[in-house]
Parts: C-alpha cells; sequence; structure tokens
C-alpha cells in the first residue's frame, strides 16, 4: 500500500517541480515513469516470449565441449 | 614509506604472492589481509610522474606511469584485492588460489601503472594465466572445460594485441602506452585485444561461460579485474573514439534480454557485468571530461556493488552448494545478513539515490545531454530500466524470497559476512557522500546528482519499473525460470571445435572420438590431481 502511495506521489510532485529538460520528450510530466514501465515489460516480455523460444538447450546441450 | 615505495604496487603483489605457502595459521591471514594495504599504501603515495624505468633492448620499460587515470584504478584495484582476499579467508590448504588472486590482481595493478604497450602486454598475459587458473580450481568437469575456452580466447586476445602492439612500434618508433586512436591496422588488432577483454558484443561469450564455473572465491576477483583493466586500456588508448560509443550501448543492451531468462544467478551477474561496462564504455566513446569521470567513478563504484552481489551468491553458493534460480528461494530465512547485503548491491547497482551507482551513472547519462544525443539517452535510459530487472529484482527475488526451496543453512562464515559488510558500507557511503569518490576523478568534477529533478525522474524509472514488475507477478503473467540453457555466441567454437575434432579423426582414419579423447582425458587427470 505505502508503495502506491509513494507512486501516486512521484506523479504529483512531477506536476509541480521546475525542470531543465534536455531533450523535448523529457519534458513531459511522468515521462520517466512510463518509459521505466514499458521498458521493463518489454524486457520481460521479449526476452521470455522471443529471445528464449530461440535460444534454448537442454542443460547437457554441449556435452563435454 | 621509503621501502614501499622502492617497489611498484604490481610487484608487491606478485612477490608477496609466492610468500603464502610458507606462512602457516594467524601469521598467513594476517600476512594476506597485510599485503593488498602495502599495495595499497604504495598507490597513494608514489608522486606523479614516471618511475622504475628498465632499458630492455632499444627500449624504455616503463613500470610506474603514475597520474590521476592510473591511480584512481590503482585503488580500485587495491581496495577490491582487499575484499576479495578478506571474503577467501576460510580458505585453508588452498595456496594456490590465494596465489592466483594475488597474481591477478598483480597483473591489473601492472597493467594500470604499465607506462609501455610491452609490459602492459605481459602483465595482461599474467592476468589470463591466473585467471585460469582460479577457474581451474573449482575442480570440476566444468570448470575444467571452461577455463581450457577462457585461456584459448584470453591468448587469441592477446595474440591479437601483440601483432597490433607490433604494427604500432613499427609505424610510429614508439612503444608509449598512450593515445593511439583508431589508424590504420595495429590500432584495430590493439582496439580487438582490448575489445575482447573488455567483452565487446560477438567477443563476449567468454564472461559468462567462464566465470560461473570459477571458484566462489575466485569469481569476485575475476569480475573485478579483467574487465575493468580493458576499460582502463580503452581509456587510455581510444579516448573520445566514436564506435566505442555504439559497441558500448550495445553491450548495455543485449546482456539484458539474456539475463532476464538466464536461470544460473551467477551467469546472470556474468551478463550484468556486460552490461554495466557498456556504460563505462559509452563514456570512453563520448571522450568529453564528464563523460570519462563518469566512466572512471562507475568503474570504481561497479568494482564494489558487482563484487558485493557476486559474493552473496558466493556465499548462498558455499551454504548450500546451488545457484540455479530454480534450485533456489525462501533463504531470507535463514541468511538475513547475507540477504540485506545482497539488497544494498543490488539497490546500489540498479542506481537508486543514496547509493553509488546512482552517483557515477548519472555522470554518463549527463554527458550524453551534454553532447545532444538523445537516441544514446534513451538507449542508456532503457538499459537501466533492464539493470532494474535482472540486478536489482531478480537476483534477490529469486535466491531469498520467490517459492521457498525448502533450503534451511544458515550464514555463511565471518570473514565472507565482514567483506559484505565493507562493500555495503562503501556502496552507501559513496552514494550519500561522492565527494571523496570525485575528488579522485581524473578531471575536475563539477556535476552535483543530487538535483530535485534528477532525484525524482530516477526514483520515476525505477519505482514504476518495479511497479510493472508487481503487476506481472500479480497478475500472474510473470514467466517462471526454466532449466534451460542459452546459446550465445560460443556455440561457433565450441560446435565448431566439436566438427574439427570429428574432420581431424576422420583425416587420420581414427574411429569414433578416441584420439584427441584420450589426450584431453589425461590432462584432466593431471588438472584435477592437483
Amino acid at each position: 500500500m505505502g508503495f502506491y502511495i509513494f507512486l501516486t506521489l512521484l506523479i504529483v510532485v512531477d506536476l509541480f517541480l521546475p525542470k531543465h529538460p534536455f531533450f523535448s520528450w523529457e519534458g513531459h510530466p511522468s515521462f520517466y515513469a512510463a518509459y521505466g514501465f514499458v521498458s521493463y515489460v518489454i524486457i520481460v516480455f521479449g526476452s521470455n516470449y522471443i529471445l528464449r523460444k530461440l535460444l534454448k538447450r537442454k542443460e547437457d546441450y554441449y556435452g563435454d565441449y | 614509506m621509503v621501502i614501499i615505495n622502492s617497489l611498484p604496487p604490481a610487484i608487491i603483489l606478485i612477490i608477496g604472492a609466492f610468500l603464502i605457502p610458507f606462512l602457516k595459521g594467524r601469521l598467513k591471514s594476517a600476512y594476506l589481509l597485510l599485503l593488498p594495504v602495502i599495495a595499497f599504501i604504495s598507490v597513494v603515495s608514489i608522486p606523479e610522474g614516471i618511475h622504475w624505468t628498465v632499458g630492455f633492448l632499444d627500449y624504455d620499460l616503463i613500470f610506474g606511469r603514475v597520474d590521476r587515470l592510473s591511480r584512481a584504478f590503482g585503488y580500485m584495484f587495491t581496495i577490491i584485492s582487499f575484499i576479495g582476499t578478506l571474503y577467501a579467508l576460510h580458505l585453508k590448504n588452498q595456496d594456490g588460489q590465494h596465489v592466483a588472486a594475488f597474481l591477478s590482481a598483480g597483473g591489473a595493478l601492472g597493467a594500470t601503472f604499465a607506462g609501455d604497450l610491452l609490459s602492459l602486454f605481459v602483465f595482461l598475459e599474467i592476468m589470463t594465466i591466473a585467471s585460469t587458473y582460479l577457474i581451474w580450481a573449482r575442480g570440476t568437469e566444468a570448470s575444467y572445460t571452461a577455463g581450457f575456452r577462457y585461456l584459448l580466447v584470453h591468448l587469441f586476445g592477446g595474440l591479437c594485441l601483440l601483432a597490433g602492439i607490433l604494427i604500432h612500434v613499427h609505424q610510429t618508433g614508439s612503444i608509449e602506452f598512450g593515445a593511439i586512436g583508431l589508424n590504420g591496422i595495429g590500432s584495430y588488432l590493439i582496439l580487438i585485444g582490448f575489445g575482447i577483454n573488455c567483452a565487446f558484443p560477438v567477443l563476449h561469450a567468454w564472461l559468462p561461460d567462464a566465470y560461473p564455473e570459477a571458484t566462489i572465491t575466485g569469481t569476485v576477483f575475476l569480475g573485478a579485474l579483467t574487465t575493468k583493466v580493458a576499460v582502463y586500456s580503452l581509456a587510455r588508448s581510444f579516448p573520445g573514439t566514436e564506435i566505442l560509443i555504439w559497441i558500448g550501448a550495445a553491450m548495455t543492451v543485449f546482456p539484458i534480454f539474456y539475463a532476464a531468462i538466464e536461470n544460473d544467478l551467477r551467469k546472470v551477474l556474468s551478463y550484468s557485468i556486460i552490461n554495466q561496462v557498456g556504460f563505462m564504455v559509452v563514456g570512453i566513446g563520448i571522450g568529453t571530461s564528464l563523460s570519462l569521470n563518469g566512466t572512471v567513478a562507475h568503474a570504481f563504484n561497479n568494482i564494489l556493488f558487482k563484487a558485493l552481489l557476486f559474493m552473496s551468491m558466493g556465499a548462498v553458493m558455499h551454504q548450500t552448494g546451488k545457484s540455479k534460480a530454480t534450485d533456489l528461494g525462501g533463504l531470507y530465512k535463514t541468511m538475513p545478513l547475507t540477504t540485506l547485503f545482497c539488497i544494498i548491491g543490488a539497490v546500489s547497482i540498479s542506481g537508486f539515490p543514496l547509493f553509488n551507482g546512482f552517483v557515477s551513472k548519472s555522470m554518463i547519462l549527463g554527458a550524453t545531454t551534454q553532447d545532444g544525443m538523445g537516441i544514446l539517452w534513451l538507449v542508456l535510459l532503457f538499459a537501466s530500466a533492464g539493470v532494474l530487472h535482472h540486478a536489482g529484482i531478480k537476483i534477490p527475488y529469486h535466491a531469498f524470497f520467490s517459492h521457498d526451496s525448502g533450503i534451511r543453512t544458515k550464514e555463511p562464515p565471518l570473514n565472507m559476512l565482514l567483506a559484505m559488510g565493507i562493500a555495503a558500507f562503501l556502496c552507501i557511503f559513496i552514494g550519500i557522500f561522492p565527494g571523496p569518490l570525485y575528488s579522485i576523478l581524473p578531471f575536475p568534477v563539477d556535476f552535483e546528482p543530487y538535483t530535485g529533478a534528477h532525484v525524482l525522474d530516477t526514483f520515476q524509472l525505477l519505482s514504476f519499473a518495479a511497479l510493472a514488475f508487481c503487476l506481472l507477478i500479480l497478475s500472474g503473467l510473470h514467466p517462471v525460470e526454466w532449466r534451460v540453457i542459452l546459446l550465445d555466441t560460443d556455440w561457433f567454437y565450441r560446435k565448431g571445435a566439436k566438427a574439427f575434432h570429428r574432420l581431424a579423426n576422420r583425416l587420420l582414419g581414427v574411429k569414433g572420438d578416441a584420439s584427441l579423447t584420450t589426450v584431453a582425458e589425461t590432462d584432466r587427470e593431471v588438472i584435477r590431481g592437483r
């Protein structure tokens, strides 16, 4: 519960904190929150459903090599 | 002080290492801890300039080129030698491991303070051999074969480097280990030589192949030294080389996908090394004073939190004999201190404010904004979320929480706890007081990590990434770990060797795998018979 209150606070404070964005997209409120969330989901799904399908082998795949 | 300063720090460790087998009991323990302390004092106290010049053929070999860059790396390698030695202090009748660890650290210091390319090469080769020993010393079938692959890959890298050096010296007439830059075949070969040590993409597979197979205590040295010496070499010879920006960016991204699905937690940490070194390589490629400061600061911090994570996983392995996510879980009940130390390492590497990863990674990210490199900045930010995923959450979650594996054990020996405690303390101390770290960086620091906006942005990025984790777990959408291995570029030489082996047998008219396997079996017996 505390975690969700903390998250809400992060969003609310962001609306009032003066910023000096280096890039245009960085200035949007909650850009970082959205980027973090989306990146995480991409990493989890991309690695598990694409990369693992392509690269997984049995643990004894290499034998003696 | 005069006595300490009469020898280069590398020689203190290398010669000192050979006295270890002659000592016993507490005297040996005291001596083991004293050696890195003496080397540290030496690094602190040598004045800037050129020391210990030895004539060799027509050239001067320089064993002590001391400036702010080399001294900063000297601090790192001596501090981690102390922590790593403390962590290994419980080893009895394993003098070989202590000797190899000091040779490896001595090689790293020698390479750092080398003023010429020839002595750099020699010290790197010392590291290769000592590191191979630390892999073999585990004494398992897997460590035997992984050690051989490690040796072959690094000997190949060493040959590239040597060939590059010879061409470079022939062209320029100078053996100075200084700025080289990309100009001609010699410099490319040198870059490849450094790049193999640095785990450049495609040349990286030796790292996640070998490090998880090394001894529990040896991995602490391996993970801290080889790649960071390579970072130093690149910072020395190729600062501002643009291709390094994109090589580094690739290094930050691809390992996070591997680390996400790798089952062996020590292998996850190995991929994580590549990701972290990627940030440093980006900093070298940008080549501004801010980015190079960021690289050095991040190398310093990375050595601490990565060693801490490897030590906590090593402690788990020492107590349970296991390192796979599918075998572990619920250990916080019986290893609370190790859990705490692991979480501190995890939070530090993720770059949360008040921990050391934050104060150095933000310098590198800041350098990309300075240069207006928007795409690069987005890539590094994505990679930062990836670090949170595999090192910040996956490592502690699967080892200590997750489903209860039913394993009940106890905390590791006191020396292991102390070593983790020191590393954890430094992670937090530097995170809160970055001043001392900033004061040893190569260039004057004009950078403030703790601005309101930056702290808030970082918390947003990491907390909402963590929210994604929570929601995926709660909704049951988060995939579980599998008992599989993952193909990587080592496939080419592992399967390639097998094909060559078969072909050779066919040409020689030998049936089956007889000829070469017999030789391999004999070697195995020799190495095991240590």
